[in-house]
């Protein structure tokens, strides 16, 4: 790159405690070292664990952080109520896992990225982790899928009230478009987070690179600064659309299934 | 041409296909808010709709930022 830091290397993989390979038969030797990333997770996992502990008392009359946890709570409620239906709670565990560990992973790549160790580190920006999520989601809806309708799960893919003749393009389209949702879920989260932090990053290297030339300079580079505190404010906002954006898909895909009848 | 000039320059000429993700976010915005402030009742339950369309807007846009990285990150 043509800068002096690079904006790419906050998203490098390195090990932290190296661990033996362990042998899979018919996989081979798989790497299961703690590295920076899947250290970032837990850590996020236990911040939302010691966050529910603390914000999970049930007050009657609650303080801030009890409010901020049941706000999250019943955006999450709200959503799998209004989107599935009546059948909504159900899946309410669900969607919120994945909403909570999405929003505490963007949130501490923001909240702690100065640190400039594991920390700071943001997982959802890597396509792995988010392929994973992806994953996770629409393995659910089949399986949802299946379980609630059995073999009629397939009418997902022919929509009634068609002619017959429109059959041959619809169901190819249906199938791709129901294959394509895990990779578009997964690359809108990486795509946001990595770009997010990447435009974070070279606003932030200009400034650095004014304020180290002339004093002339420092006028631009302080005007600039006031914008790189905005995008950061954006960013922030962002980090949270993502998680409910995510939310919101994974209620809309296993709303499909739900609902097959009315498909 | 140098390879690597070649790589910068296709990679810049990807991202053009943000500008389609550009317009479709303006016209969806544009549409909600004309809808909203006819009628502001109504604004709020079509509110996570309007956050699906941007998505799937955005990620159509986020597709073009993914090519330019791999032809940019590309051996």
């Amino acid at each position: 790159m043509a800068t002096p830091i690079d904006p790419m290397h906050q998203f490098m993989i390195q090990k932290i405690v190296e661990l033996p390979p362990v042998i899979v038969p018919g996989l081979g030797a798989i790497d299961l070292s703690i590295t920076n990333s899947i250290a970032a997770m837990l850590l996020a996992a236990t911040l939302i664990i010691v966050f529910y502990a603390l914000a999970g008392k049930g007050a009657v009359i609650p303080g801030r952080l009890q409010t901020t946890g049941e706000l999250l709570y019943g955006l999450v409620d709200g959503l799998t109520s209004s989107i599935i239906g009546h059948d909504g709670k159900k899946y309410l565990p669900f969607v919120f896992t994945l909403f909570a560990f999405v929003l505490f992973c963007n949130l501490q790549g923001m909240l702690f990225g100065w640190t400039g160790n594991f920390t700071g580190f943001t997982a959802t920006s890597q396509l792995a982790v988010t392929l994973t999520l992806g994953m996770l989601v629409i393995l659910t809806v089949i399986a949802v899928g299946f379980a609630k309708n059995g073999i009629k799960f397939f009418k997902l893919f022919a929509p009634s009230g068609v002619p017959w003749p429109l059959y041959f393009l619809l169901v190819p389209i249906e199938i791709i478009s129901f294959l394509i949702r895990p990779i578009t879920l997964a690359l809108r989260l990486f795509g946001n987070m990595l770009g997010g932090h990447v435009v974070l990053k070279i606003f932030a290297t200009f400034v650095a690179i004014l304020l180290a030339m002339a004093p002339a300079y420092w006028v631009v580079g302080l005007l600039s600064l006031t914008s790189v505190v905005a995008l950061t404010a954006l960013e922030f906002m962002v980090a949270f659309l993502q998680a409910f954006v995510f939310a919101v898909l994974t209620c809309v895909y296993l709303n499909d299934v739900v609902h097959l009848d009315s498909h | 041409m140098d390879a690597s000039a070649a790589k910068f320059i296709g990679a810049g000429l990807a991202m053009l296909g943000m500008v389609g993700a550009g317009i479709g976010l303006g016209i969806m915005f544009g549409n909600y808010f004309q809808g909203a402030l006819r009628n502001p009742t109504a604004a709020a339950q079509e509110r996570p709709m309007l956050f699906l369309g941007m998505a799937l807007t955005e990620a159509l846009g986020i597709f073009a930022l993914v090519i330019a990285f791999l032809i940019l990150f590309s051996k």
